[in-house]
């Protein structure tokens, strides 16, 4: 139901990848879906999914979350690969022949390729959110994104929003659960009937949960007016990011590992 | 009278199969008369609301039977929804799944699920509105115009407006003024009264239990610690206190009497009962100037 969705699902954890500042992770993570689309031969394809096994048991987070996080996907990698299957002609004789369409061996290896390439993207984007709190992954962006306030860009605001957005799903989540039980308990009729039916069923949900939610941002923004918020200007931090000695050695042995990556294109 | 709810040995588990699995409810087993006024009271997390979310198939047991007038919820080919216009369901805080633009419109939703008739639904809204006290003028008005109160009496009649032959009302009073707080309950044991419907009251009030329920189920860690009439419940107030429960304030000041040393009754919940018991123990003590009891006054919460 409801609560099987795992938007940004953090597993708190003690291990070096749930230390590193989370700024250096949000780089390496894009860093690494480069390199995925850069070094799109087998060999470097192969060992960057072994880094990515690496990285998930040096966090200690089990592989079947892998699996879980993949689910969502799994039709757009079907869709992608068949695509991709059909539609990529190669030289030679194709392998086989079904009516207009015809299948060659770049087509097979090429859909095999992209369907790896896009499991490896997830699982490794998932690793970051498995192994940094969203509070601390917009905090890392706001960071990032500091240099962009020179043009004006409000980089607090989206941080803050950012932050107030990922605070509320589970208790909406947890509200629109409460409100269909109070609108089921009334003879709503939730799980059949026609589409425009099912349609016309969600008014009763959605207004009491839009209700809800402008209720509580009103609610917020007075409590953040009590006390003092006035945006980012000047305001200091409990938590402040430091990049520490851990950080450069992690920084040091991902990128030397992404170089031997990068390397395997000069072999092909 | 016959048995409207019974449930054998009811069993449900959050999070089953997973390391934090946490039965809500384990091997609970009663029955509620049809006609009865139950009280269900317990310390939070104790399973009120998980128990009373079975009573019209909200939850399913992960193992139990659950039966409403004599009809097992869960077995095949029952119609679920038909049991949710038997249950009629008041959660906490129920104004906030009010949406529609008048308060009759949104009363009247319940009964327009049940495919009825308009007449009837009209004629629905308008008892309903009446035992909640809700005059034609705030029926034909948006319900986010309304006061906390109005709002929450809006949602009740809601339920009311079905014609359940169980209501149940998770904390209705929550939230509210002590004189908002009396209103509704009051206006639920008119409604009780009148219709003759079952009615379960969820509460952590052991003040409103006391006061407006004939039956009380005690819950604690998931089970059933008590279920006995009001009465014998209290004569327990020690056994009540240890399970983190409070008495009411006067059976408080009577068990404190008999610690002190006093011989007294201390299955007092009520004021005018009270008053009678600490009269009859001054007359015992002082046989030779008797004070006048007053006579059967407050007797409808108490046969003595």
């Amino acid at each position: 139901m409801l609560r099987d969705i795992t938007i940004g699902q953090h597993f708190p954890g003690n291990s070096v990848l749930h230390r590193c500042d989370p700024r250096l992770k949000l780089v390496g993570t894009i860093a690494y879906i480069i390199v995925l689309f850069v070094a799109s031969n087998p060999l470097g394809i192969a060992l960057s999914l072994a880094l990515l096994a690496l990285l998930y048991a040096v966090a200690k987070i089990p592989y079947r979350l892998i699996l879980k996080s993949l689910k969502p996907i799994v039709p757009i990698i079907i869709f992608t690969a068949v695509l991709n299957l059909f539609f990529i002609t190669g030289d030679g004789e194709p392998l086989v022949r079904l009516w207009v369409f015809s299948i060659y061996k770049e087509g097979v290896s090429y859909a095999i390729l992209m369907a790896v390439r896009v499991v490896a993207l997830i699982a490794g984007t998932s690793l970051l959110t498995y192994t940094t709190s969203p509070i601390v992954l917009t905090d890392a962006i706001e960071s990032l994104l500091r240099p962009l306030q020179k043009l004006h860009f409000p980089v607090h605001e989206l941080a803050m929003m950012m932050t107030i957005a990922l605070r509320f799903i589970p208790t909406l989540i947890e509200e629109t659960e409460k409100i269909m039980n109070a609108q089921k308990a009334r003879g709503a009729k939730l799980d059949n009937g026609k589409f425009t039916e099912r349609i016309r069923a969600l008014i009763p949900i959605l207004i009491p949960l839009f209700i809800s939610a402008f209720r509580r941002a009103d609610e917020l923004a007075m409590a953040m007016e009590c006390r003092c918020y006035r945006g980012g200007e000047g305001r200091t931090r409990l938590k402040v990011l430091r990049f520490g000695k851990l950080d450069v050695q992690c920084a040091l042995a991902l990128a030397v590992l992404l170089g031997i990556i990068l390397s395997t294109t000069l072999l092909f | 009278m016959s048995e409207i709810i019974r449930c054998e040995h009811l069993r449900y588990v959050y999070n089953a199969g997973l390391p934090d699995e946490t039965a809500a409810l384990d091997d609970v087993s009663f029955s509620i008369e049809e006609g009865d006024f139950i009280g269900i009271i317990g310390s939070t997390g104790s399973g009120k609301s998980t128990l009373i979310s079975h009573f019209n198939g909200l939850n399913r047991p992960t193992s139990g039977k659950i039966y409403v007038d004599g009809r097992d919820m869960w077995a095949e080919g029952e119609d679920l929804r038909s049991f949710r216009f038997l249950v009629g369901l008041v959660f906490q805080y129920p104004e906030y799944q009010l949406f529609e633009e008048t308060c009759a419109q949104d009363i009247a939703y319940g009964p327009r699920n049940m495919g009825l008739s308009e007449e009837e639904i009209q004629r629905r809204v308008k008892e309903a509105a009446e035992f909640t006290g809700l005059s034609e003028d705030l029926l034909q008005r948006s319900p986010f115009e309304l006061s906390g109160g109005q709002k929450r009496r809006v949602a009740i009649a809601g339920v009311m407006a079905m014609e359940p032959r169980i209501l149940v009302l998770d904390e209705p009073a929550a939230g509210l003024d002590p004189e908002g707080r009396d209103t509704i309950l009051a206006q639920i044991k008119a409604y009780h009264k009148k219709t003759g419907v079952t009615v379960v009251l969820v509460s952590h009030s052991m003040e409103d239990i006391a006061k407006y329920a004939d039956k009380v189920l005690v819950m604690h860690k998931a089970g059933v610690a008590m279920y006995d009439t009001v009465e014998n419940i209290f004569a327990r107030a020690p056994e009540l206190l240890e399970l983190g429960l409070s008495v009411p304030q006067v059976t408080q000041i009577f068990l404190r009497l008999k610690e002190m040393g006093l011989d007294i009754k201390t299955d007092v919940y009520t004021m005018p009962y009270a008053v009678k018991t600490v009269l009859k123990a001054y007359n015992a003590r002082h046989p030779e100037k008797p004070l006048p009891i007053p006579a059967e006054k407050g007797g409808e919460d108490h046969a003595s």
